[in-house]
């Protein structure tokens, strides 16, 4: 599907272990290297020393959330090719706002259709 | 040699010059620029005080007795640092009762007694006569002197025909300065501006001309002050007057002198009209404190050395110390000076005259007159329609016969008493108001009887020692009474009463005068019990600062009038534009647009009654209302009434008060009732978003995992497995989810159905344990359960018990390390259960939060606790319920223990306590 | 109102002491024969506590 050389990168961001499971499975079939981080201090770890291509981004987490997180990357200019989609039950359309806002490229809402996101995560990342 | 018309011409100049200045003053006033709303005018208005008992006087007292001149300005300078508390409260006690006189002050202080009004104001006239004659027999014989001279011995003064006695013009002139600018208004109360500012200038002059004089004497005609006294030192019988002497008595002179004078500066009837009748402003008074004192201290330097200078330059029986003032520039051929100071001793004399009879022409019309006029039938206001026209000719006449007495006394006593001793005279005199004055301002009990009793005896004790024997010596009164004693009884000799010999006739007269006076008031006042008016009266005198605002004290009246009385009354007096005026403006505070309007109750009473005091005196002013009022007299009885309703008033006002508090804690408490529901509307709407996200938690996993499935047929069995697997999982924890949120809906609305039995714990808590069996062995989890053999039931719902057990274990087996503990105990009326584990513990403010809707805690476990949110809420409001209480204990790190007690179950006959029984 | 409180005071204070300035006995220690500065001592004295007294009054009410 892609032409390059290494992989993409793509980071699992939830604390639903069942979630990840199917994210992470989702993401391997796709053909990405795919990395999962269940709390919020690992997340920040992990982008640091990752650089992912994309994070799917939980906001419901334990310790720091998405939101916080979404903000931490995009304040550094050195991640500005990290593409973030935000993944959550947080459906209201002042998080979507709120979302988009700090930075976020892209805001699913759960329960998703995999196609959907699968679509999604392509479209982004063809951005960068 | 000065011409007699020329002296003449520049003292008609000068009276002249006062005219145009007093009318000046008034039309600024017109104009509305007042000239005496300024301290310095006040202050120097204040020094009418200095008469020609100063400009004269002084120094022929120096010349004869050296310091005994002083205490006359001492005296007044202790009191200004009084007048900071007295004058202050006098002078607002004034303002507040719109005070005329000292004469009114008096009578409104003792009940509006017309009695007292009418005996101070006899007093007064009887004590300032003198004064006045000394005035003019000053202004008199310095005329002559300055006519006469160089021939120093004058013919007798009172030789001289009346029409061309300078002193007879001079008084004829006064009264029409007085008449013109001192009864301008009918309203006593109402400032005199022209004569006020002319008064001033008078005080500014004589101080001009006295140091004038006392310049050149000092400087011109000696080489400065260590000159004269060097000189004067030279000679023993100057030499005589540095000291106080040897008189045994000397000091004793010296502090009733001192005192006198103090009462002087206070209660002289001119005092009075400046000090407290013409003040403007209470603020004045602060600069007069200080400003008057340095008046005095001026005007007294130069006294002494030109004693000195009289005494060393001229002697011979025939010259007067006295003139000394006058004498000094006419021998040192200084002609213009000598008129100059001649001016100064009539500028001193006019002023003292104005205001005096102006003063006193108020009280004689106001204290003396008016009440006669009110008691007699053919002069009630009924019969007369045009009052004030009266009121103005009774003072008009009152100002010109008081001045023609005054001329009258001098012209009769003649040279007898040098100018300082009929001074002292007069000073004694209106000594006699201060007990009832002091007393009254500042001591509630004073009574009218006590100031009536105090007032006589301190004034025949005073005309007693004083001027009767002055009479007799002058040659008017028969007899040889005062070396004798009357009858022959020696210790009545009035100038050694009771035998007390060695004071000067004056200390004496004050002394044995003040002793009657104060006795007679106190004792009387101790006596006698007060009225309710004499009550109302002192109150409202002695705690003039303590009232608020007009109207705020009780009124003690109960009477019947009608507004047209009320206001034909007023007309009749104050005049028709005037008193339609004022009643217009009470109508306009009251509230109504039109006099009619108006009721005629107490305090329309009281506004009149005030109205008119300021006209003709309170105490006239109340004989006045009352023929227009039937006034009920106030028994003891109604007055407690009365004072009862006015306390029931103020409490009914502070229960208002209470009960708006109230209001206003109702309101917060709306408010804060407001907020509460505002917060439980955003807790609510948190909720439901809360909700939303629990259950769309697992249906991602259910849909991620179902469409993955569809989508790849060729996963191996075991991914599939696991996959459905999750799905399966998932779906449980979703429709427990479900029940959850709808058991906490119902609980929370009280639509919870509950089914109550006698439930055994032991089985509960086996039930609840057989459920959750397998998540233990799947977490490897140990579990203990110790439960005693027999549990006493409990009256609870089976199943829900069993829920909460549940939610507890499986919480328990969540969180535990390796082992969970269940203990069933028994404690006294309660049966106990305790869950606890060796998990990661909960911190201290963590334990009340996980008991709030949808608050999971990590506990620092990788994985989120599969759990919902609502289960430990849902089983403390169980328990609760159930009469039981749930709670946590914890240490972090230490594991936690949740625990629940319920009430044993009590059967029937154990209910009844041990011993009681009911017969 | 506090002001106006102490300066009643401080003037109350000056009043006795001028009382006992201005009488006996401390009158009578300075009523001697001399002269002080060309002038009777007693009379220096009278002039002296009198400027001084209505000086102190003068500073009383007025300082602001």
């Amino acid at each position: 599907m892609s032409n390059r050389t290494r992989p993409r990168r793509v980071l699992i961001v939830d604390d639903e272990p069942n979630i990840v499971i199917s994210l992470e499975f989702l993401m391997q079939q796709a053909g990405y290297d795919v990395h999962v981080a269940r709390t919020g201090e690992e997340a920040v770890e992990l982008i640091q020393r990752l650089e992912p291509d994309l994070v799917l981004l939980d906001i419901m987490l334990p310790g720091i959330d998405g939101f916080e997180i979404c903000r931490w990357v995009r304040e550094n200019p050195a991640w500005d090719k990290v593409k973030i989609i935000m993944l959550t039950a947080k459906g209201r359309d002042v998080d979507i706002a709120k979302g988009f806002a700090l930075g976020a490229d892209a805001y699913i809402t759960k329960p998703f259709s995999t196609k959907d996101l699968m679509a999604e995560v392509e479209r982004v990342l063809e951005q960068a | 040699m000065l011409q007699p018309w020329v002296i003449a011409l520049v003292a008609l100049g000068y009276i002249g010059v006062l005219f145009a200045i007093a009318y000046y003053g008034d039309r600024r006033v017109t104009a509305g620029r007042s000239l005496i709303n300024n301290p310095y005018v006040y202050a120097l208005s204040l020094a009418v005080y200095c008469t020609a008992w100063t400009f004269y006087g002084s120094v022929g007292r120096a010349a004869t007795t050296g310091v005994g001149f002083l205490p006359i300005y001492v005296g007044p300078t202790l009191m200004a640092a009084l007048w900071w508390f007295v004058l202050r409260k006098i002078i607002r006690i004034s303002k507040v009762n719109r005070i005329t006189s000292i004469a009114d002050f008096i009578a409104s202080r003792y009940g509006k007694s017309t009695l007292l009004g009418s005996m101070v104001t006899l007093v007064a006239v009887v004590g300032i006569i003198p004064y006045i004659a000394l005035q003019l027999k000053a202004v008199s014989i310095s005329f002559t002197l300055l006519w006469h001279f160089p021939d120093l011995s004058l013919p007798p003064i009172n030789t001289i025909p009346v029409l061309r006695d300078t002193g007879f013009y001079v008084a004829l002139m006064m009264a029409a300065f007085a008449i013109l600018f001192g009864t301008r208004h009918l309203d006593a109360t109402e400032h005199h501006e022209g004569l006020v500012v002319a008064i001033a200038f008078e005080s500014v002059i004589k101080l001009v001309a006295f140091l004038a004089v006392g310049v050149f004497v000092t400087y011109g005609v000696y080489n400065g002050f260590g000159d004269i006294f060097t000189q004067a030192a030279a000679r023993p019988e100057l030499r005589r007057l540095f000291t106080f002497g040897d008189s045994a008595h000397a000091f004793e002179n010296w502090f009733w002198l001192t005192v006198l004078s103090m009462m002087a500066i206070m209660f002289l009837p001119r005092q009075f009209q400046m000090a407290v009748v013409e003040n403007v402003n209470e603020r004045h008074l602060n600069t007069a404190i200080w400003l008057f004192p340095l008046y005095l201290i001026l005007i007294n330097i130069f006294v002494l050395p030109i004693a000195l200078a009289g005494r060393l330059t001229v002697s011979g029986p025939d010259v007067n110390a006295d003139m000394f003032v006058l004498l000094m520039p006419m021998i040192k051929g200084n002609e213009l000076l000598a008129l100059f100071t001649f001016i100064g001793g009539l500028s001193a004399a006019t002023g003292m005259i104005i205001v005096e009879t102006v003063a006193l022409s108020t009280m004689v019309s106001n204290d003396l007159l008016m009440p006669l006029l009110l008691r007699t039938k053919v002069l009630r206001p009924s019969e007369h329609q045009d009052l004030p026209s009266l009121l103005l000719l009774i003072r008009r006449a009152a100002i010109l016969f008081i001045v023609l007495l005054g001329y009258l006394y001098f012209r009769l006593t003649g040279e007898a008493l040098s100018l300082v001793s009929i001074g002292l005279i007069s000073f004694a005199a209106v000594a006699q108001f201060a007990p009832a004055i002091i007393g009254g301002i500042y001591w509630k009990g004073g009574t009218r009887l006590g100031a009536v009793v105090g007032l006589v005896s301190g004034f025949l004790v005073w005309a007693y020692t004083l001027p009767v024997p002055s009479l007799v010596q002058a040659g008017w009164l028969e007899g040889n009474f005062v070396e004798q004693g009357p009858f022959g009884i020696t210790w009545l000799r009035p100038y050694t009463l009771f035998g007390l010999s060695g004071l000067d006739p004056v200390t004496h007269s004050l002394f044995w005068s003040m002793v009657a006076n104060i006795g007679g008031y106190l004792v009387a006042s101790l006596i006698g019990p007060q009225s309710v008016i004499e009550h109302r009266q002192a109150s409202l005198f002695v705690d003039v600062f303590k009232q608020v605002r007009r109207g705020e004290h009780i009124r003690l009246w109960r009477g019947t009038t009608s507004v047209p009385d009320i206001q034909n009354l007023l007309e009749r007096f104050v005049g028709r534009r005037r008193a339609r005026a004022a009643l217009a403006e009470y109508a306009r505070e009251r509230g109504v647009t039109s006099v009619e309007e108006l009721e005629a109750d107490s305090e329309l009473v009281d506004f009149a009654e005030r109205l008119l005091a300021g006209t003709i005196g309170a105490a006239s002013a109340r004989v006045a209302i009352a023929t227009v009022v039937t006034e009920e007299p106030l028994s003891i009885e109604q007055v407690i009434h009365m004072l009862d309703e006015a306390s029931q008033v103020i409490a009914y006002s502070r229960q208002l008060e209470q009960k708006s508090h109230e209001l206003e804690a109702v309101t917060a408490e709306l408010r804060a009732a407001n907020e509460r529901l505002k917060e439980l509307d955003r807790l609510k709407d948190e909720f439901i978003s809360t909700v939303t996200h629990e259950l769309r938690t697992p249906l991602t996993s259910i849909r991620a995992m179902a469409e993955i499935l569809y989508d790849h047929p060729e996963l191996d069995t075991n991914r599939r497995a696991q996959f459905l697997g999750i799905i399966l999982k998932e779906s449980e924890r979703l429709s427990r989810l479900i029940n959850q949120v709808l058991d906490f809906a119902k609980l929370e609305s009280g639509m919870f159905e509950w089914h109550v039995s006698e439930v055994n714990l032991r089985s509960v808590v086996e039930e609840a344990v057989a459920s959750t069996e397998h998540l233990f062995r799947e977490r490897n989890v140990r579990l203990r359960v110790v439960v005693p053999a027999h549990v006493p039931t409990v009256e609870a719902d089976h199943d829900r018990l069993v829920q909460v057990m549940f939610n507890l274990l499986s919480n328990a087996a969540k969180f535990a390390q390796d082992w969970v503990e269940v203990r069933l105990t028994l404690q006294g009326d309660v049966v106990r259960v305790d869950v606890s584990d060796n998990g990661p513990g909960i911190s201290p403010e963590e334990q009340e939060l996980i008991f709030e809707k949808f608050r999971q805690l990590s506990r620092g476990t990788r994985n989120r606790p599969q759990g919902t949110g609502l289960g430990l809420p849902i089983s403390r409001h169980i328990v609760e319920h159930l009469g039981g209480r749930l709670w946590v204990e914890s240490t972090p790190g230490a594991g936690a223990t949740f625990s629940f007690i319920l009430p044993v179950m009590v059967s029937e006959g154990a209910i009844a306590p041990v011993g009681v029984q009911s017969s | 109102m506090n002001k106006h409180h102490v300066v009643g005071q401080r003037l109350a204070a000056l009043f006795f002491f001028g009382m006992l300035v201005f009488n006996y006995p401390l009158l009578s220690l300075v009523n001697v024969d001399g002269m002080v500065g060309g002038v009777p001592v007693l009379y220096a004295y009278l002039f002296v506590s009198w400027v001084a007294f209505v000086g102190l009054m003068a500073v009383i009410v007025e300082r602001k």
